[in-house]
């Protein structure tokens, strides 16, 4: 049997193993996306964002009993950063969720951001492929906001839940920088503690002020949750429900959501496979060392080795 | 190559053991050398780990235990991985466990253990020589 067709029966190893290539950058792992992509594009998207320890993975936890009660199968996707310093990275979002690792519908993969190379939006996104071939009526993602990489990640699902705590005024800040933007809800976890109404106002003036920016009729709910005991999770997912009707309910957001998905996938595969293919050759033929050599005698500025490179690799066509 | 193959390990605590320092600081002291560390917790099942083993995809399994019940727990891990065909992945441990029964363990195929006092660098330099990322 082809790998995507074990993928598509479901076999979990091969799941595992393909999303294993699609981050280690193997070949052939491309061709399996492609024999595999006429089956996605049925699993529903939730994108989970916020601060370093808000709450984002005891949120995943408690959403997934729901859905798992509603019967609906789950894909969860847990990004955690790598060090930039050493490459490695300390996964730990499964250590919430582990009470659903003996469920048979539910799959959960931890994954790295591997760092500078780009990719994680790119890996992401392929890992949302898979698991949505692999036919999980749901896929969760959650990744730390912080970065631009985060944001693309969450932006290619269907719904984005931005998730704050009181008394973190940096993190409202945050927000005003530009991740208000992806949020489709908002969610206050941690309510019981000092402060909670005033994040909520904080926020909804935020919303409030930006009104034009919610022109196709959405305007991004507030919710207050302690995740840590179920409170307030299924109106989330109710919510999160309306959210989708809303996203079906007109075929003009629906083919502007399809058009911008495309733009996004395509821009960024382009991106990641021209880093990719030019960084490959140069550093295996020893041209990237030379030139950084060059750059620190001074015998050349890093922008004419730039251009020389790129110039070069575009021209010879790179395979 | 920019992008060789990245190890990636479990590290798991099975049984009835609260005593995560150490399985904490190695986790620390893999991603220090470079290896994505999933770290799942306290209180698995053998089942469990074997489990989150398989769906990440790693290519060994760190198992800590302090509380004597290793004779069980680890083997049973090993019987797990080969009935779900998945014995190409490496199983360490690390604890205390007594003389005789290392030698045990090893012969129900775990491949090292680790006491205390064992220094960190020799911890990941095990890895380093007895565990291949999958594909390389």
């Amino acid at each position: 049997m082809k790998i995507a067709e074990k993928i598509i029966s479901g076999d979990i190893r091969s799941v595992a193993r393909l999303i294993r290539d699609i981050d280690d950058n193997v070949p052939g792992a491309r061709e399996v996306l492609k024999d595999l992509y006429p089956s996605t594009g049925k699993a529903y998207v939730i994108g989970i964002t916020g601060s370093p320890g808000v709450g984002k993975s005891t949120l995943v936890d408690q959403m997934v009993t729901h859905l798992r009660s509603a019967g609906k199968t789950v894909g969860v996707l847990a990004v955690d950063p790598t060090s930039p310093f050493t490459g490695g990275a300390i996964l730990g979002d499964r250590v919430r969720m582990q009470r659903h690792s003996m469920d048979e519908g539910v799959f959960i993969r931890s994954m790295a951001t591997r760092g500078y190379f780009g990719g994680i939006t790119q890996s992401t996104r392929s890992a949302i492929d898979v698991l949505d071939a692999m036919g999980k009526d749901c896929i969760i993602v959650e990744t730390v906001g912080v970065g631009q990489d985060e944001v693309d990640i969450v932006q290619s699902a269907h719904t984005t839940i931005i998730v704050l705590v009181p008394g973190m005024g940096d993190d409202v800040q945050a927000l005003k920088a530009g991740i208000l933007e992806i949020g489709n809800i908002f969610v206050v976890n941690k309510d019981d503690r000092e402060g909670a109404d005033r994040t909520v106002s904080d926020i909804r003036l935020m919303i409030e002020m930006d009104e034009k920016r919610y022109k196709d009729g959405w305007k991004p709910p507030i919710l207050t949750a302690q995740a840590v005991f179920d409170k307030g999770v299924k109106e989330i997912l109710d919510e999160i429900d309306k959210h989708r009707n809303h996203l079906k309910s007109s075929a003009q957001i629906q083919s502007m959501r399809k058009y911008e998905k495309a733009r996004n996938d395509l821009s960024e595969m382009i991106k990641d496979k021209i880093i990719h293919d030019v960084f490959n050759e140069i550093i295996n033929s020893g041209e990237f060392e030379t030139t950084l050599q060059s750059i620190v005698k001074g015998e050349v500025d890093p922008y004419t080795a730039c251009d020389a490179i790129v110039l070069k690799k575009l021209k010879t066509g790179t395979p | 190559m920019i992008k060789k193959r990245k190890i990636r390990i479990l590290v798991a605590k099975p049984g009835l053991d609260g005593h995560d320092r150490g399985a904490r600081i190695i986790a620390r002291a893999y991603r220090d050398a470079g290896f994505e560390v999933v770290y799942s917790g306290l209180h698995q099942t053998p089942e469990e780990v074997v489990r989150a083993a398989i769906q990440e995809d790693v290519d060994m399994i760190g198992l800590s235990s302090l509380a004597g019940a290793h004779m069980y727990l680890f083997p049973r891990v090993v019987e797990l991985l080969q009935e779900n065909g998945a014995d190409d992945i490496v199983v360490c441990g690390g604890g205390i466990f007594p003389e005789d029964d290392i030698s045990k363990l090893k012969k129900a195929g775990i491949k090292e253990l680790f006491t205390p006092g064992t220094p960190l660098d020799e911890v990941v330099e095990w890895v380093e020589e007895n565990v291949n990322p999958r594909g390389s």
